[in-house]
């Protein structure tokens, strides 16, 4: 299946919903995508995961990435990940950079 | 800029794939910008094909041949464009002679594994039976090089300073009673942190993490039925890739990842790491062996043959790495460079290392150069490096290991003269007295200080701590070999009877030999050693070689947290008491002389008698005492420590030297006294009454402070 994913940036807050595989096929893009956050001076970037199917190194790269380019003072949140992707993100540790959540307030 | 240099030039023979020539080094597969650059070396193939497969087909998707144009002295290199790299599986075919007499053994029809694969797949989830009749077992995969890993560093800790804990990756958390999520992995070790703090070890070293083949010589135990495999992994299926079923994540390959991970946490907690490596031999085994890189991809070069072709076979496994030919001995040095360099390793221990220093026909060298590239390498300059300073084929280096100041060694005779004076042996006292100063009889004469001397009583291989009280015999049966494998001589006493007792009076002397054991370990100059779960009692039943046993027998059982806390407690204050003690910790040899004007030597011995050791065959005490003043000669201050040993079967007391008059003597610990009361808290210790003469219980360890 493949990957979608929408980038809406609200104030100084960057909300991005993500779906289907983000995996090496995908991910460039998505990163490339998510380069043009850097510019903004965000205090969140909110990843919605609840739809997202797969994640491999590549996507977490990606995300990763993110929070590398926006600096220390962003925080990354991970909301509604389904059991198989926090899984991977757990037991590879990178849980320990960003806020694993359910639900995400407005 | 427009880059020409990234546009193919060639388009392989089916039509599918652009390429170009590529760059020879570095070896392996290096993604470059629009595509990957694979290289291969060898010496004596007349044709090399890149075969790609998608991620676990049963057949290639793809073969394409290296045009001729592409070979560039003995490297076949090729840019491949466009590949999906993360779900692609690569490897080789090989043409060149069939000559098993001359050395070669090429076999176009075998697909081989990348020497330089940096992740490969095939045995992804431990002990997941493998389809046997898979074309291409081991399969070489594409590494990603961009793990973040903040601000870590190596923690560069003095070797001298560091407490070593010795583990199976898989053994430390893989018994029901861890409780851990993700049991028998490296996100495992990773939930027990915690706990490594508690027990206050800075480093641990883990037996073989690379890639290794669980199945190979695998067969049901004919005494248990049991399934037993290749469970320690002393046999190198491919020395860049870590084993991914040691990874919770092996099954989406991303065990690089989760390695990355756990070195970052563990140095984040003070904790650095040493990796078991074993570039004696690999998993092809000898002519009756399969191919599964090596062996096909240029025979004579990676192996030390015979005369007529066949293996040497000076690891007891079947063959021995050529480790001195210039190839061998650059792929050795470019697989710890990125070891150190992108997992941030703290430092290696190499098995069998006295194999790293025979020449091409298996004879050892004085200055073996393998050894000596290592000992000045650059990148490695800040690494641990430590032997294990014998072979398989007779050669026994501990004391004489060719070290240019770099090298440690696994002190094998730490551990043997440690275990005769406990178990009660006469004539000890002068080897102990060795010992417990770094063995400077063993080290001093190449000017190698205590740093040189890896002191140990229990290691992977042999007893555990706790067997080593309750077994006089070992007891490998369920190896499956009528316990004929195994060492023989364990220099061990089973305190009475042998095996698990309920009798109180042998349980409670197995508990205090322990504790002596420590003690002494704890005290001694040189980098102490602990074996994963001798903290807790961890017993594996009498088998003194378990390198097949992936079951309970291996297993740490952290049950026994409970039921020996005191063991536990013991160990975890000694720790601490060595972490305080500068003067525990010398880098270089004590002088026998007083060069800091404290009115005490550095080092000075004593017996039942103060300043009188001693020093007779048939002693069983004895005692000394370090003096605060000359801690790190001279640089460091701290208390003035006494260590009173007692391996006799009666009590005896010792005359304790006079400390100067503002001081007294403090009991830190009494092996002999029933816990809690057998060790203190550091700083809490009790002062003595009797500040002339201590009652040392029968076979007992007493460790007093001055302050």
């Amino acid at each position: 299946m493949e990957s979608k994913y929408s980038v809406n940036i609200q104030g100084d807050v960057a909300k991005i919903e993500l779906s289907g595989r983000l995996d090496a096929v995908n991910a460039p893009a998505f990163q490339e995508e998510l380069k043009k956050l850097s510019g903004s001076p965000l205090k969140s970037i909110v990843f919605f995961a609840k739809d997202l199917e797969y994640i491999s190194s590549a996507g977490l790269r990606a995300i990763i990435f993110a929070k590398q380019k926006c600096g220390v003072q962003s925080q990354v949140y991970l909301v509604g990940a389904t059991e198989a992707v926090l899984g991977v993100i757990k037991m590879s540790g990178l849980d320990t950079f960003m806020h694993i959540q359910d639900t995400y307030g407005e | 800029m427009l880059r020409v240099d990234l546009h193919p030039t060639h388009v392989s023979k089916c039509g599918r794939y652009k390429l170009r020539a590529g760059k020879p080094l570095p070896f392996g597969a290096t993604i470059v910008p629009g595509g990957v650059n694979f290289s291969i070396y060898s010496h004596a193939a007349t044709s090399c094909e890149l075969v790609l497969f998608e991620k676990h087909a049963p057949e290639p998707c793809a073969n394409i041949s290296f045009p001729e144009e592409f070979r560039i002295g003995n490297v076949f290199s090729m840019i491949v464009f466009d590949l999906d790299y993360e779900n692609i599986e690569y490897g080789f075919r090989m043409d060149g002679p069939w000559n098993p007499q001359e050395g070669h053994r090429f076999d176009k029809t075998k697909i081989l594994m990348d020497p330089y694969a940096k992740v490969i797949s095939g045995r992804d989830v431990w002990g997941a039976q493998p389809d046997w009749k898979d074309i291409f077992q081991h399969r070489s995969r594409i590494c990603f090089d961009d793990f973040d890993w903040e601000d870590d560093h190596p923690l560069e800790v003095p070797v001298e300073d560091l407490i070593i804990y010795e583990m199976h990756v898989r053994g430390f958390s893989r018994h029901a009673s861890s409780g851990v999520k993700h049991p028998g992995t490296f996100a495992g070790i990773m939930e027990k942190l915690p706990y490594l703090k508690k027990l206050g070890v800075s480093c641990v070293e883990l037996m073989p993490i690379h890639e290794f083949d669980e199945f190979e010589n695998s067969r049901v135990s004919p005494v248990n039925g049991k399934l037993l495999m290749n469970y320690w992994g002393y046999s190198n299926v491919g020395f860049f890739a870590p084993r991914a079923g040691f990874a919770a994540t092996g099954k989406f390959g991303m065990q690089v990842d989760e390695v990355k991970n756990l070195v970052k946490q563990l140095h984040k907690n003070g904790i650095e790491v040493i990796l078991d490596v074993v570039f004696n031999h690999t998993a092809e085994g000898n002519e009756r062996g399969p191919y599964i890189s090596y062996r096909g991809i240029d025979n004579k070069t990676y192996y030390i043959l015979t005369p007529d072709g066949y293996y040497f076979n000076f690891s007891g496994c079947g063959n021995t790495l050529n480790c001195n030919n210039p190839i061998v001995r650059n792929m050795i040095l470019d697989c710890l460079r990125y070891w150190a360099a992108d997992y941030h390793v703290d430092g290696f221990r190499f098995d069998l290392a006295s194999i790293l220093g025979r020449d091409q026909n298996g004879a050892p060298m004085s200055s073996p150069p393998l050894l000596e590239s290592l000992a000045f390498d650059p990148v490695l300059g800040k690494c641990k490096l430590i032997a294990e300073a014998w072979d398989a084929g007779g050669l026994y280096q501990v004391g004489s290991f060719p070290a240019w100041g770099r090298w440690a060694e696994w002190n094998g005779k730490y551990r043997d003269d440690l275990r005769k004076f406990l178990k009660g042996e006469a004539g000890m006292v002068g080897a102990m007295a060795q010992r417990l100063q770094g063995s400077p009889d063993l080290y001093g004469w190449e000017r190698r200080g205590s740093t040189a001397s890896v002191n140990f009583i229990t290691c992977h291989d042999g007893f555990t701590l706790m067997d080593m009280v309750s077994y006089n015999g070992k007891h490998n049966e369920a190896n499956g070999e009528n316990n004929s494998d195994g060492s023989n001589d364990s220099l061990s006493w089973n305190c009475g009877w042998e095996g698990d007792t309920s009798n109180p009076q042998i349980n409670r002397l197995r508990r205090k030999q322990i504790k002596n054991a420590v003690a002494m370990l704890l005290v001694s100059q040189g980098t102490p050693m602990i074996l994963a779960g001798d903290e807790i009692g961890n017993t594996q039943f009498g088998n003194n070689n378990a390198y097949c046993q992936d079951n309970e027998i291996s297993w740490v059982d952290w049950s026994l947290l409970n039921s020996n806390e005191e063991i536990f407690e013991f160990f975890r204050k000694m720790i601490a008491f060595r972490r305080a003690h500068p003067v525990l910790r010398s880098s270089g040899h004590f002088q026998n002389r007083d060069y800091m004007g404290s009115g005490f030597a550095d080092i000075t011995w004593h017996g039942t008698k103060a300043w009188n050791a001693d020093w007779s065959g048939q002693a069983h005490t004895l005692a000394f005492m370090l003096c605060g003043k000359h801690a790190k000669g001279g640089k460091a201050q701290d208390n003035n420590i006494y260590v009173a040993m007692n391996m006799h079967w009666d009590m005896h007391g010792f005359e304790l030297p006079k400390l100067p008059k503002s001081q007294a003597w403090y009991v830190f610990a009494n092996t002999d006294a029933r816990a809690p009361q057998d060790i203190w808290e550091v700083g809490e210790e009790k002062k003595l009454e009797n500040q002339s003469e201590f009652l040392v219980g029968p076979r007992s360890v007493v460790v007093l402070i001055g302050k």
